[in-house]
C-alpha cells in the first residue's frame, strides 16, 4: 500500500476553501496543544483561559474586536492589491503615514479643541486616507513609470515611515520629551461604548469604539468594488492576464497606481482608527505589526472581503492571547502553526491524495 | 496475444468525466507500431482529453491503457514517458528565458548539479539531425518562431526516449512550408519504428499522412481505427459532424464603399527590436475583405497590432479619417475596430475568468452591461448564454472558466465577442485556427455576413484556400512590405502568389 499524489482536474466544491482554512486552524490548536503538553504545560487549561479572555465575556470580546479592527483594514488593503497581483507589503508603513496625517489635523493644529467632533473625526479620516494613499502612490508611480518592483519599494518605504513618525514624536510633537505626542483633545476621540456607561450600566469598561462600524462599512464597500464595480473587473482582469487587459483597452499603468493608492488609503485608515480610537496620541506603539499581519489575513481569507472579518477576529484574539498568556511565545507559536497548516492545505486544493493498494485498486480520499 | 505484440498502445473503454461534461464515453483506440494514426473530431469532442490521459496528465474514470502489451496506470507525465509516451501539446510548455538545451534537460532526473552543457548540446544536435528537426541548441526560446518551438517540444520528447508521440494539432500554428518539414520528420520517425497519434482539423493533410483514423463525436466513437485508404474528405467530415459538410461559402457580389482603413508608410519593430514593418501601405473599404497572405513572421502580427494600438509605429493609420497610430488600444475599440488576435490564450482571453466575463472584457462599460459604475452581471450572463447557443460553444454553462474550454471553443468565445460588436473594421488574424470544419464553415459565412453589412475586413491568414475563397482583394506581405495586390482573386495564379510570398516581385 502506498500514498499517491496526483494533480486535480476537477474543481473543489465551493465550501472547500473555507473548510480547509477552518481545518488548518483547528489542527494548529491541536498540534500546539500537544507541543505544549510535551514541554510540561496544561493545554486544556491554557486554551480555556485563552477562550475566556478573548470570547468569554462582553468586555473580553470587545477587546478582541478592538484588535481585529485595524486588521480588517490592513487585510482589506492587501486584498485589493493582491487581487491585481500587486504585492503590497507596505501596509505597515501606509498605516503609520495614515496615523501621522490624521494626527497632523489636531497637532499642527488645523482645528481647535472646541471644534465639533463631527467635523474633526471625518477630517481626520480623510487625512488618514490621503496619507496612506500618497504612500501607496509612490510605489505605484515607480512601478508604472519605471517598472520598479513594488515588493521592494513598499517594503523599504515601511522603514521610511517609521523614521518619519519618529522624527515628529521625538522632536516636533514630543510631549515633554517623551517619545510620543501629547494626548489628543476629546473631540479627536472616536466614540466608545464606555463613554455611554452613565446611560447604560452594561457598557462600563467596554472599549469598543466606532472604528468597528467604519471597518464593517469598509468591508461592504470593498466587496462591492471587487465583485460588482467596473473598476473591480479591471483589477481582476489585470491580475489574471495583463496582456488581455491591455488588448481590451484597460489602462494598466493608471490602475497600478490607483490600486496601490486605494490599498494605501485603507491601511492609512487603520492608522487613523488606532490613534483616534485606542491610544489617542501619536506614538510608535500604535501597531504591533498590523500591516504585516494584514498580508496573512488577506491570504487566509482567500482575498474574500467578508472572510477578512472572521480571520481578523481570530488574529485579534491571538494578539490578545499573547498579552494575557505568559510566555507570549505561545500565541506566536499558534500563529506560526496556523500559517504552516494553511500553506500545507494548499496542496489539497491542487492535488488529490489517494491510497493505492498493491495493484490498481484505488481508494479515493480527497 | 500475438496480435497484441504488434500494438504500441491499446486504450480500452476509456471514460473521462468532468463536472457537467462526459468528455470521453467508452472510447477505444489502438495504435500499431510504426503507424501514424489520426484522431479526429469536432471542437470539444474530447480529443485532447483522451490524449492527456494517455500522456499521464489526467486519469480516466474507467477503462484500461495497455502499452506494449502491458497494463499501465499512469499517475503523472513522468510515468507515461517511462513507458515511452510523449506528448506535444496544443499550447507549448517551454520556459522562454532558457535555452533550447536547458528546456530539453529540464525535469530530467539524471542530469547532475554540474552540467557539461557542451556534451548535451552535441547530443541534441545529433538527435535533431537524425530527424531533420533544425534548431540551434544554444538559442533562447523567446528568440524562436512558433515552428521552431514546436521542434524543441518534439526533441524534448525524443530525448526522453519517446517511442510513441502524441501531436495535438501540431499544424494549426505552422506555415505551409513548415508543415511540409513536420511531415518529413514524422515519416522519418515512423521509419525508425516510432508510432504517432496525430490530431488535426485539416482533413487534406490528415488524409495524406495518416495510415488509420479514429473519430470522436461528443465524446463517443464514430470510427475506430479505420484504414485511411477507404476514406475521403467528405466521409471524414460526415463521421465528425454527423451531417454533410458542403465545403463552400457563398460570396455574393458586393460593391465596396468608402475607405475605412488607410495605412500609409507604416514602419514598426517587432518584440525583439528588429524591423517588422517597412513603409507598409494598404487600404480597406467598407464591405470589402482584403486578404493578407504571407509566410508567418513577415510582419502580419505586427500589422494587426499597430492598427489596434498594441504596438508603436511611425507613419499614418486612419480609421474613417481619424488618426489611430500610437493611440491607446481603447481608442480603436471605441471607434469600432474589432480584433481577433493571433494568440487566443495569451492575448484574446483571460484563463481564470468565466465565459461570461470573457465576453464583456471590451464593453463592460457600455450599455447594457455597464450601469453607472457597476456591471450588470445578470444581463452579461444572459447575453453570453445567447452567444453560447448561437456560436455553438461547448461548455457546461457560461460560468465555466476559459481555461477549461477546448482550444476551438475558446476561439469561438473570442469570435463571438468580436463579431457581436458590429464593428466598422475587423482585424481578423487566423480567425479559423483550431476550428473544426463545421465551425470554419459557419465562421466564414459570418465574416461574409459582416462584409455584406458594410464592415471593412482585414483578413490575415496562412490558409491560402481561405484567403482565396473569402477575399475581394489579396495582398501578399513579405518582410514587412506589400509585394503586390491581386484584384481578381477568383482567377488568381497560385504560383504567382507563392513567388511573391518568398519575396519575388511579380509585375
Ligand atoms: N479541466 C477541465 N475541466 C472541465 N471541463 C473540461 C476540462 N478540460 C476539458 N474539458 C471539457 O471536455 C470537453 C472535451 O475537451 P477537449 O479539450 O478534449 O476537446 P478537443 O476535442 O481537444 O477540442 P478542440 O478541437 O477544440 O481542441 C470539452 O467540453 C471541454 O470543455
Ligand atoms: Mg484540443
Amino acid at each position: 500500500m502506498r500514498l499517491e499524489i496526483e494533480k486535480r482536474v476537477d474543481d473543489l466544491p465551493w465550501w472547500a476553501p473555507a473548510a480547509l482554512s477552518v481545518g488548518a486552524v483547528v489542527l494548529a490548536f491541536v498540534v500546539g496543544g500537544i507541543i505544549f503538553k510535551l514541554i510540561g504545560g496544561e493545554p486544556i487549561r491554557v486554551f480555556g483561559f485563552f477562550i475566556r479572555n478573548t470570547f468569554g465575556s462582553w468586555p473580553a470580546f470587545s477587546d478582541t474586536l478592538v484588535k481585529a479592527t485595524p486588521l480588517i483594514f490592513t487585510g482589506l488593503a492587501c486584498t485589493v492589491a493582491f487581487k491585481m497581483k500587486m504585492w503590497n507589503i507596505g501596509a505597515e508603513g501606509q498605516l503609520f503615514m495614515g496615523a501621522w496625517f490624521a494626527s497632523f489635523v489636531v497637532l499642527f493644529p488645523l482645528v481647535s479643541p472646541e471644534t465639533s467632533r463631527w467635523i474633526v473625526i471625518p477630517l481626520m479620516m480623510i487625512f488618514g486616507m490621503v496619507g496612506g494613499g500618497i504612500y501607496g502612490f509612490i510605489p505605484g508611480w515607480l512601478k508604472a513609470r519605471y517598472n520598479v518592483n513594488e515588493i521592494i519599494t513598499t517594503l523599504m518605504l515601511n522603514y521610511v515611515a517609521f523614521e518619519w513618525v519618529n522624527y515628529w514624536i521625538f522632536d516636533q510633537w514630543s510631549d515633554a520629551g517623551f517619545q510620543m505626542s501629547p494626548t489628543f483633545a476629546k473631540n479627536a476621540w472616536l466614540p466608545r461604548l464606555t463613554d455611554y456607561a452613565r446611560q447604560f450600566r452594561a457598557f462600563s469598561g467596554i472599549t469598543l469604539h466606532l472604528g468597528v462600524i467604519i471597518a464593517l462599512i469598509a468591508v461592504v464597500i470593498v466587496w462591492w468594488l471587487l465583485s460588482k464595480s467596473q473598476w473591480g473587473f479591471e483589477v481582476k482582469l489585470i491580475g489574471d492576464n495583463p496582456d488581455a487587459a491591455r488588448y481590451s483597452g484597460v489602462h494598466i499603468k493608471r490602475n497600478i497606481i490607483l490600486v496601490l493608492m486605494v490599498s494605501g488609503a485603507l491601511a492609512g485608515l487603520a492608522g487613523m482608527i488606532e490613534v483616534t480610537g485606542v491610544v489617542h496620541r501619536l506614538q510608535q506603539q500604535i501597531s504591533p505589526g498590523y500591516g504585516f499581519t494584514g498580508i496573512i489575513v488577506a491570504w487566509l481569507a482567500k482575498l474574500n472581503p467578508v472572510a477578512v472579518i472572521l480571520v481578523s477576529i481570530l488574529f485579534g484574539a491571538l494578539i490578545i492571547a499573547s498579552r494575557e498568556i505568559q510566555p507570549a511565545g505561545i500565541s506566536q507559536m499558534l500563529q506560526g502553526l496556523i500559517l504552516f497548516f494553511i500553506i500545507s492545505s494548499e496542496v489539497f486544493t491542487r492535488y488529490k491524495v489517494k491510497l493505492v493498494r498493491n495493484s490498481a485498486a484505488v481508494v479515493g480520499a480527497d | 496475444m500475438e496480435e497484441k505484440e504488434a500494438l504500441a498502445v491499446e486504450m480500452r473503454n476509456i471514460t473521462i468525466k468532468f463536472p457537467g461534461v462526459l468528455a470521453n464515453d467508452n472510447v477505444n483506440l489502438t495504435l500499431k507500431k510504426g503507424e501514424i494514426h489520426a484522431l479526429l473530431g469536432e471542437n470539444g469532442a474530447g480529443k485532447s482529453t483522451l490524449m492527456n490521459c494517455l500522456a499521464g496528465i489526467n486519469r480516466p474514470n474507467a477503462g484500461e491503457i495497455w502499452v506494449d502489451g502491458q497494463l499501465q496506470s499512469f499517475s503523472s507525465p513522468k510515468d507515461a514517458i517511462k513507458s515511452g509516451i510523449g506528448m506535444v501539446h496544443q499550447h507549448f510548455m517551454l520556459v522562454p528565458t532558457q535555452t533550447v538545451t536547458e528546456n530539453i534537460l529540464l525535469g530530467l532526473d539524471n542530469v547532475g548539479f554540474f552540467m557539461n552543457m557542451r556534451k548535451y548540446e552535441q547530443e541534441i544536435r545529433e538527435l535533431a539531425d537524425q530527424y531533420s528537426l533544425h534548431v540551434d541548441p544554444e538559442a533562447y526560446i523567446w528568440q524562436l518562431s512558433v515552428g521552431e518551438q514546436q521542434r524543441v517540444e518534439i526533441l524534448k520528447m525524443l530525448y526522453r526516449g519517446a517511442n510513441i508521440l502524441i501531436m495535438d494539432e501540431p499544424t494549426a500554428v505552422l506555415a505551409p512550408q513548415e508543415i511540409e518539414g513536420l511531415m518529413d520528420t514524422l515519416r522519418a520517425m515512423t521509419e525508425r519504428g516510432k508510432s504517432i497519434i496525430f490530431i488535426s482539423h485539416k482533413l487534406n493533410e490528415v488524409k495524406s499522412i495518416a495510415d488509420r483514423v479514429t473519430v470522436l463525436r461528443k465524446g463517443k466513437l464514430t470510427a475506430e481505427g479505420l484504414p485511411m485508404d477507404d476514406m475521403d474528405r467528405k466521409k471524414l467530415a460526415e463521421l465528425m459532424v454527423g451531417r454533410t459538410v458542403l465545403f463552400t461559402v457563398f460570396k455574393e457580389e458586393n460593391e465596396p464603399g468608402d475607405v475605412v482603413l488607410d495605412v500609409q508608410g507604416v514602419s514598426a519593430l517587432n518584440k525583439r527590436g528588429v524591423p517588422a514593418l517597412r513603409e507598409l501601405s494598404l487600404q480597406v473599404r467598407a464591405g470589402e475583405i482584403l486578404g493578407i497572405a504571407g509566410v508567418s513572421g513577415n510582419g502580419q502580427s505586427e500589422l494587426a497590432e499597430v492598427i489596434t494600438g498594441l504596438r508603436e509605429c511611425t507613419g499614418s493609420i486612419t480609421v474613417n479619417g481619424e488618426q489611430m497610430a500610437n493611440a491607446h488600444p481603447l481608442k480603436a475599440i471605441e471607434r469600432g475596430v474589432a480584433h481577433i488576435p493571433e494568440d487566443r490564450n495569451k492575448v484574446g482571453s483571460s484563463p481564470n475568468l468565466s465565459i461570461t466575463e470573457n465576453t464583456i472584457i471590451k464593453d463592460y462599460k457600455e450599455d447594457p452591461i455597464g450601469e453607472g459604475w457597476q456591471i450588470n452581471f445578470l444581463k452579461a450572463a444572459e447575453r453570453a448564454s445567447g452567444l453560447k447557443d448561437k456560436y455553438d460553444i461547448l461548455a457546461p454553462n457560461v460560468e465555466t472558466m476559459a481555461r477549461k474550454l477546448s482550444g476551438g471553443n475558446l476561439q469561438k468565445v473570442i469570435l463571438a465577442r468580436e463579431i457581436t460588436t458590429q464593428p466598422k473594421l475587423m482585424i481578423a488574424v487566423q480567425p479559423t485556427r483550431g476550428l473544426d470544419i463545421g465551425a470554419i464553415e459557419s465562421i466564414q459565412n459570418l465574416l461574409l455576413e459582416q462584409r455584406k453589412n458594410g464592415t471593412a475586413i482585414l483578413l490575415i491568414s496562412e490558409e491560402l484556400d481561405e484567403l482565396v475563397s473569402l477575399s475581394d482583394r489579396l495582398s501578399v506581405i513579405h518582410e514587412g512590405k506589400i509585394m503586390g495586390t491581386i484584384e481578381d482573386v477568383e482567377n488568381a495564379n497560385i504560383e504567382e502568389i507563392g513567388l511573391m510570398m518568398t519575396g519575388e516581385k511579380v509585375s
